[in-house]
């Protein structure tokens, strides 16, 4: 059953990359760590359940009010808090301790209103049974996952390496100052990658919601945690690094199940980080910045 | 003193929290005094909890003797990571000492004839009096105090500033900083062993990674300029989900709002010398 696995181990590691991009992109362009993520993909979630729980929206059109949800959460923390931050010239933890703050307040809010429970999309609003390619099953939401990762991983390239967007982005991750004194639109092009960043884990949010079948208030945190071992082993900042880092991860993680124990599932992301780390402390696939004496 | 012993009934719990939540503020100061980002202080503080609660529960070993025993073991640990992770800096080092955390919750969870597993370990004695955690908190800071004065303290504070320019200088750059490490580590395993005597019980998930980033934040938004900035930070954030417990279902909303708050408005954290003599002098003048 080694293929199977394989199968399982490749829609995993998309899911892990559908949420390391969005994730990767902040820290890439505004060299924030946004310990808020896990939460913006959860208020994403909840956004579609509601519509198409109480509403009654078809789910292409709740993907979408996710996305647009999500990502006005992601422009407000960006305009109310790290626009503030940045303007002060605040060290690089500070930003992050702020979106600690952000974390816990949404998480918590959310519980507030719906309470912890568990809640589920309604049975049947994709179709569930597998279908059979070749001998190996899948479900639908696991295509639509694997595909979507690998389109808006190319869509995101594409438009980092080959439009002018993505060149005055990259030179605002080289330097805000010298990119602003070209007439790049620094302050502008932050909310737009803010609003991109954070509408992407809405979308993620619905996605992974549908496919571990579970909506609750905390489920971005355990996404969070992953997320940060997909972007170091990636490299951080790096969107090929998000999509490579999360495979990887999915796939050691899949196969220790299988191997070696299902207890030991949780302390491979981290394990794998820690080793890999001491053999090559920049990541899997960033660059070194190192000064000799 | 009657007000008295009902306060102390009804908060004793709640104070002795603050106190270990400063030691632990402490352990992670330490290290950041020596300009690492290390976060492995909610592991440290887990080995330091797990080995003083084995010792005394299945070793019936004094109480002092397992408070040795649970700074020990987190050292020794600490020595054994330090020499290959303490190379990383910045961000990296931070991920590589919380995947150390996760490691070590993953190895808590399944040598379960030792430490109880998922289940955590039930019944410890309480041993902890109010006055070991008053005592503990006093010697840290008396000789957290007496090192930044030091030789040894200012060549943290040079290694924080510029480590390349620390190392031409003659200071020994790794070595001090594994000496950072292990010290943090040594209060953080305290603050784990009094604690566990104190709560009666223990599990694998109170030392993971969120336990990590609430040790890390209580520091930063005390302020690391000062040993009265984690202080500050530990009691405050400690405090905050009591104060706000009238909000019900959402004290933690007002209290993630609170930290950004703090975040945006105090730029070098609660604790702010020249922010108090700045007020003052406008209030005199």
């Amino acid at each position: 059953m080694l293929e199977q696995q394989l199968v399982n181990a490749l829609s995993l590691g998309c899911v892990y990359a559908l949420f390391a991009l969005g994730f990767t992109l902040v820290f890439g362009v505004l060299g924030v760590i946004n310990l808020s993520h896990g939460a913006v993909f959860m208020v994403g979630a909840y956004v579609a359940l509601q519509l198409v729980s109480q509403f009654e929206v078809p789910l292409w059109a709740a993907v979408i009010a996710a996305a647009l949800g999500s990502g006005i959460v992601g422009m407000l923390i960006d305009v109310l808090i790290l626009k503030r931050l940045r303007k002060r010239n605040a060290p690089h933890l500070i930003p992050m301790i702020a979106t600690i703050g952000v974390a816990i307040a949404l998480n918590s809010g959310m519980q507030g209103i719906y309470g912890a429970a568990n809640m589920r999309f309604p049975a049947g609003l994709v179709p569930d049974d597998a279908i059979e390619i070749a001998g190996l099953h899948m479900t639908v939401i696991e295509l639509v996952i694997i595909f979507l990762s690998f389109a808006l991983m190319a869509a995101l390239m594409v438009v980092m390496k080959r439009t002018q967007l993505g060149r005055a982005l990259r030179a605002i991750a080289e330097s805000p100052k010298a990119a602003s004194l070209l007439g790049i639109n620094v302050e502008g092009l932050f909310l737009l990658t803010s609003f991109v960043a954070a509408a992407l884990g809405g979308v993620a949010g619905v996605l992974i919601g549908l496919y571990s079948n579970a909506v609750f208030p905390l489920m971005g945190q355990p996404m969070l945690h992953k997320g940060i071992a997909v972007i170091i082993l990636g490299g951080m900042g790096d969107i090929r690094g998000a999509m490579i880092g999360g495979l990887f991860l999915g796939f050691a993680e899949v196969l220790s199940v299988a191997y070696v124990g299902s207890t030991m599932r949780d302390a491979v992301a981290f394990g794998l980080l820690f080793l890999i780390l001491l053999v090559r402390p920049q990541g899997l696939f960033g660059k070194v910045l190192e000064r000799k004496a | 003193m009657e007000w008295f012993d009902n306060f102390w009934a009804i908060y004793s719990n709640l104070v002795l929290t603050v106190g270990t939540n400063v030691l632990l503020a402490l352990s992670i100061y330490l290290t950041l005094s020596c300009g690492m980002l290390a976060m492995a202080n909610a592991a440290f503080m887990g080995i330091g909890a797990y080995t003083a609660s084995i010792l005394t529960m299945n070793y019936e070993v004094s109480f002092p003797v397992a408070l040795l025993g649970g700074m020990a073991a987190p050292m020794v640990v600490a020595f054994i990571i330090g020499k290959p992770t303490l190379r990383l800096s910045g961000v990296y080092l931070a991920m590589a000492t919380l995947g150390f955390g996760e490691v070590v919750r993953v190895v808590v969870l399944n040598t379960e004839s030792w430490t109880g597993g998922a289940l955590g370990l039930n019944g410890i004695p309480q041993l902890t009096e109010w006055w070991h955690i008053a005592l503990a908190v006093v010697l840290a800071l008396a000789v957290l105090y007496r090192l930044r004065r030091s030789k040894v303290g200012r060549a943290f504070e040079a290694i924080k500033e510029d480590e390349t320019a620390a190392g031409l200088m003659g200071i020994d750059v790794a070595n001090t900083k594994m000496l950072a490490f292990v010290l943090g580590a040594l209060l953080a395993g305290l603050a784990g062993a009094l604690n566990a005597h104190l709560t009666f019980f223990i599990g694998p998930n109170e030392y993971g990674f969120d336990r990590g980033v609430e040790i890390l934040t209580m520091t930063i938004l005390g302020g690391i300029g000062s040993l009265a900035g984690p202080v500050a930070g530990a009691v405050i954030l400690t405090l905050l989900p009591e104060v706000l417990r009238g909000f019900a279902d959402f004290r933690l909303v007002i209290n993630g709002v609170i930290l950004v708050l703090i975040v945006l408005f105090l730029p070098k954290g609660i604790w702010d010398p020249s922010l108090v003599r700045t007020w003052f002098r406008r209030r005199s003048a």
